[in-house]
């Protein structure tokens, strides 16, 4: 057992766990963060993506130990209150979601997307979210809420 | 006792917070008008042997409710798993009852607060569910324009509903709100449904999209799913699993994981759980776990399961017929001689099967991600020797269902497990379970034999579907000599016909039965030299089946050409549910690689009244999508009794890049009830991609999935 210290949706956070456990678990079953979903458990599918100091992340497959003194973005913790972030009012826009099983993890892909940069085409877009597995065929959705909150961002919101 | 029916809005009610238990029920229900509906129709086509259990009225599908604060509450057996009802049938009860959107609120898949339900399958909510919901509101009001008439003194002639109020139209200032009328009364009635009931030009919220009611909780991550739950003490059982269906445990060693801390094994009969609080310490003790297994005898495999089922499937139906096929045969100057494959599909939804059930004075309440909780709840009872009053299912939303989601075995095996150990239990199936215990979508093989005569027009059609079953096996054209049989198909199979189970799948077996035909005419047209929209039109005299295709070839901006044209465009139509589908696609094809991209998708599909047009077309771009996957790259593997295919490195479901642009075009029967809608787009989905693949290149595919490699092997052939 370790004490891993991180920032966790901007709070100063410790849990005390074996080390070797995935941020995915620890987030869930230790912290009560369950929007952060499993969903294939060795990153194939994208829903259990969480943003780290900045990058897109897939918390199925990071130790708990690699992200002590990181900043860590949850989809708990994308929305100001409840002024939610441009890509979540996109999605609503858009319906970019049926099931919404995999809609954390794609908001927080495209929120690190356009955070890197929000200078992308659909089909970059596209290939840049190829790591996120929808059943329901929300993709096309998706791609036009990424598209408008990408235009948000450029005009400055956060 | 006002705010008794807030109390249970979802999802708020899906939490622990939610104990209201049938007499409670009964109790918040006691003031106010509650109208409970029959329709016989939702009885009959109760399937399985599944029946309401003896707990329910068991002439009831619905209550409405509406208190004594004007609030309207649903009480609906059924389930939300993206297909959007929670949105589309509140829309249809304020239609009819002249309220609100926002005032009227909905319970669904609640064993203890909901009347019994078959089950969330088959496109039926809003085409047969839904004329349920609408003669409830339409009682309620009649109820309450009664009440009115009393009160007011005045001829129920003179009254209207607006605004949830009734009011005398010959003096607007004389009016009683929904609230002051049903203020202190317990009202109950029971009434039939009426099957169709009149659409109106004058709708107001029906044929509108309001805002999803799911939305904000699923972008903000607080939708909960069943395996989000979690009650104070539980914990996570992972299960010891055969590594082949088939396979039969011998021996089993337990003692290395006993030793992990914290660590309870449960062995209760052939259920072998290892349980902690978090769920990779009790990953971990299960993979001390020392087991050996008898192997399994199948000997089956993905290659040579086509003639095992030839071979194994039962005695033929015959499901249509007409004229005689010997007449027919001698009008015919060519021939058409073909046999189309289709491997297992799994439904691979990105929840896999979750549960959690909590064990407590006699009760076990199971929340789980099932798209049958009634049924669902009668398995738990009989697994746990319970009476019908000490078992509670809760569907909270489910994460994709697709069909997969009316097997809920490990709801039960989280029942099972709460009550060994009298902890609240936690059961999220592992990918790989998700795949081992899938009901795939059954493997099929279709023989078709069919004739032109000297004017290119079809004079027999002889099918036989082995494996797929017999939705959407009949066609549709106009031929005089016919017949179509049926062997096998997702239920009622011999035992071993299949290696592991199968069950329905997105319109189940109508996908592999539209493959072969839609293909079949293709072939037909290409040989008649005949442009493949036009030699369908040729054969099709039912109106909707000929709206749809001339929409969808308007939409696409289709010129006649006889195939292979080059262009790769392919045409195929469907009816499934009551609605009526013609697909059309664009590929591009990489003769080098075998590689097919699609470029373009259009789909027409007359689905009668749309209820919510922006949700009916979610579900028409879901199904082009879901539908590229069995047709170009998803195929389960497995050999003898081994599902290979553990997780989505070898299963390869459509991605991003991979899905096109989708053009959906909503045609309307005018005076047509709504008809199915999360399904019938998929349908024609491998036919009309096969279609196109031949027209670019000239191959015809007969298996499907289309994968590169067979791609190449047809171009050689």
């Amino acid at each position: 057992m370790k004490t891993i210290a991180f920032t966790l949706n901007g709070k100063p956070t410790q849990v005390t766990v074996d080390d070797t456990r995935t941020l995915l678990w620890v987030l869930r079953d230790e912290l009560g963060l369950t929007g952060t979903k499993y969903g294939c458990g060795i990153a194939l599918c994208g829903a259990c993506t969480v943003v780290i100091d900045k990058q897109a992340v897939k918390s199925c497959s990071t130790r708990i130990a690699d992200v002590a003194g990181k900043d860590v973005t949850t989809i708990e913790g994308l929305a100001n209150g409840t002024q939610l972030h441009p890509v979540q009012e996109a999605f609503v826009k858009h319906l970019s979601f049926q099931c919404g099983f995999c809609t954390p993890g794609l908001v927080m892909g495209a929120y690190a997307m356009l955070l890197k940069s929000p200078q992308v085409s659909p089909a970059t877009i596209g290939s840049r979210l190829n790591g996120h597995l929808c059943r329901c065929g929300t993709h096309e959705r998706v791609i036009a809420a990424v598209a408008e909150a990408a235009a948000a961002m450029k005009g400055g919101a956060r | 006792m006002n705010s008794a029916s807030e109390e249970m809005v979802v999802p708020d009610g899906w939490g622990f917070a939610a104990t209201i238990d049938r007499r409670e029920f009964l109790k918040v229900t006691g003031i106010g008008v509650l109208i409970m509906i029959a329709f016989d129709a939702l009885e009959a086509l109760a399937q399985e042997g599944e029946r309401p259990d003896s707990s329910y009225p068991t002439d009831l599908n619905a209550y409405l409710h509406i208190g004594a604060d004007g609030k309207v509450t649903c009480f609906v057996g059924k389930i939300e798993m993206g297909q959007g009802v929670m949105t589309s049938l509140p829309q249809l009860v304020a239609e009819e009852l002249e309220v609100p959107l926002e005032s009227v609120s909905i319970v669904m898949g609640d064993t203890d607060l909901c009347p019994w339900d078959m089950g969330t399958f088959g496109s039926l909510s809003t085409r047969l569910f839904g004329p349920v919901l609408r003669t409830a509101a339409a009682e309620a009001k009649a109820v309450l324009i009664q009440l009115a008439a009393e009160k007011l003194g005045v001829p129920v002639a003179d009254l209207a509903v607006e605004a949830g109020a009734v009011v005398n139209q010959k003096d607007p200032t004389r009016r009683l709100t929904f609230g002051q009328l049903t203020a202190g009364k317990r009202i109950e009635r029971k009434f039939k449904a009426r099957p169709t009931l009149e659409q109106d030009s004058s709708f107001t919220v029906v044929g509108h999209s309001p805002l999803r009611r799911d939305a904000i909780e699923k972008v903000t991550g607080r939708a909960m799913y069943a395996g989000d739950l979690m009650p104070p003490g539980a914990v996570h059982a992972r299960i010891l699993r055969p590594p082949a269906h088939g396979a039969v445990l011998e021996a089993v060693d337990t003692s290395a994981a006993e030793k992990v801390a914290g660590v309870q094994v449960v062995r209760d009969a052939e259920l072998i759980a290892v349980l902690h609080a978090s769920r990779e310490v009790a990953d971990r003790a299960l993979g001390l776990v020392k087991a050996t297994f008898k192997p399994s005898a199948s000997t089956l495999n993905d290659v040579n399961i086509f003639e095992h089922l030839v071979k194994a499937a039962p005695e033929g139906t015959t499901v249509a017929e007409a004229g005689a096929l010997s007449d027919g045969e001698k009008l015919a100057t060519q021939v058409f001689t073909q046999t189309y494959t289709k491997g297992y599909v799994a439904h691979a939804a990105m929840e896999t099967h979750s549960a959690v059930a909590e064990y407590s004075e006699g009760k076990v309440t199971v929340w789980a991600s099932t798209q049958t909780p009634f049924p669902l709840k009668s398995q738990v009872q009989k697994a746990l020797g319970l009476p019908a009053d000490k078992v509670r299912v809760i569907t909270p939303y489910v994460g994709g269902g697709f069909g997969g989601k009316s097997a809920g075995q490990q709801a039960i095996e989280a029942a099972r497990l709460a009550k060994a150990t009298g902890k609240p239990v936690r059961v999220v199936w592992s990918r790989a379970e998700e795949f081992f215990f899938d009901t795939f979508d059954m493997a099929t093989v279709i023989k078709v034999r069919s004739g032109l005569d000297a004017s290119n027009r079809i004079v027999f059609w002889d099918y036989e579907v082995i494996g797929a079953g017999s939705r959407g096996a009949a066609h549709f054209y106009d031929i005089a000599h016919h017949r179509t049989q049926v062997r096998g198909g997702w239920n009622n199979n011999p035992r071993d016909l299949h290696p592991f189970a199968v069950g329905p799948w997105r319109a189940p077996g109508a996908n592999a039965n539209a493959f072969a035909r839609e293909s079949q005419l293709d072939i037909m047209a290409a040989k008649a030299g005949v442009d493949p929209v036009a030699f369908r039109l040729k054969h099709l005299t039912d109106a909707r089946m000929r709206a749809v295709v001339e929409a969808a070839a308007k939409q696409f901006g289709w010129t006649p050409k006889p195939g292979p044209s080059g262009r790769g465009f392919g045409v195929a139509c469907g009816v499934d549910a009551g609605t009526y589908t013609a697909n059309m696609a664009e590929v591009k094809v990489d003769k080098a690689t075998g590689a097919i991209e699609v470029v373009r998708l259009v789909c027409a599909q007359d689905m009668g009244l749309v209820v919510n047009p922006e949700g009916a077309r979610q579900q028409m771009e879901g199904c082009l999508t879901m539908g590229l996957g069995y047709a170009l790259s998803e195929e389960v593997h497995f050999k003898n009794g081994a599902v290979l295919d553990t997780n989505f490195g070898t299963y390869h479901l459509p991605r991003f890049s991979a899905v096109p642009k989708m053009e959906c075009v909503l045609l309307s029967t005018p005076g047509l009830a709504p008809q199915g809608g999360g399904e019938p787009a998929i349908v024609p989905m491998g036919a009309v991609l096969a279609n196109a693949v031949f027209d670019a290149v000239g191959a015809r595919l007969l298996h499907l999935p289309m994968t590169p490699a067979r791609v190449k092997a047809a171009l050689k052939a």
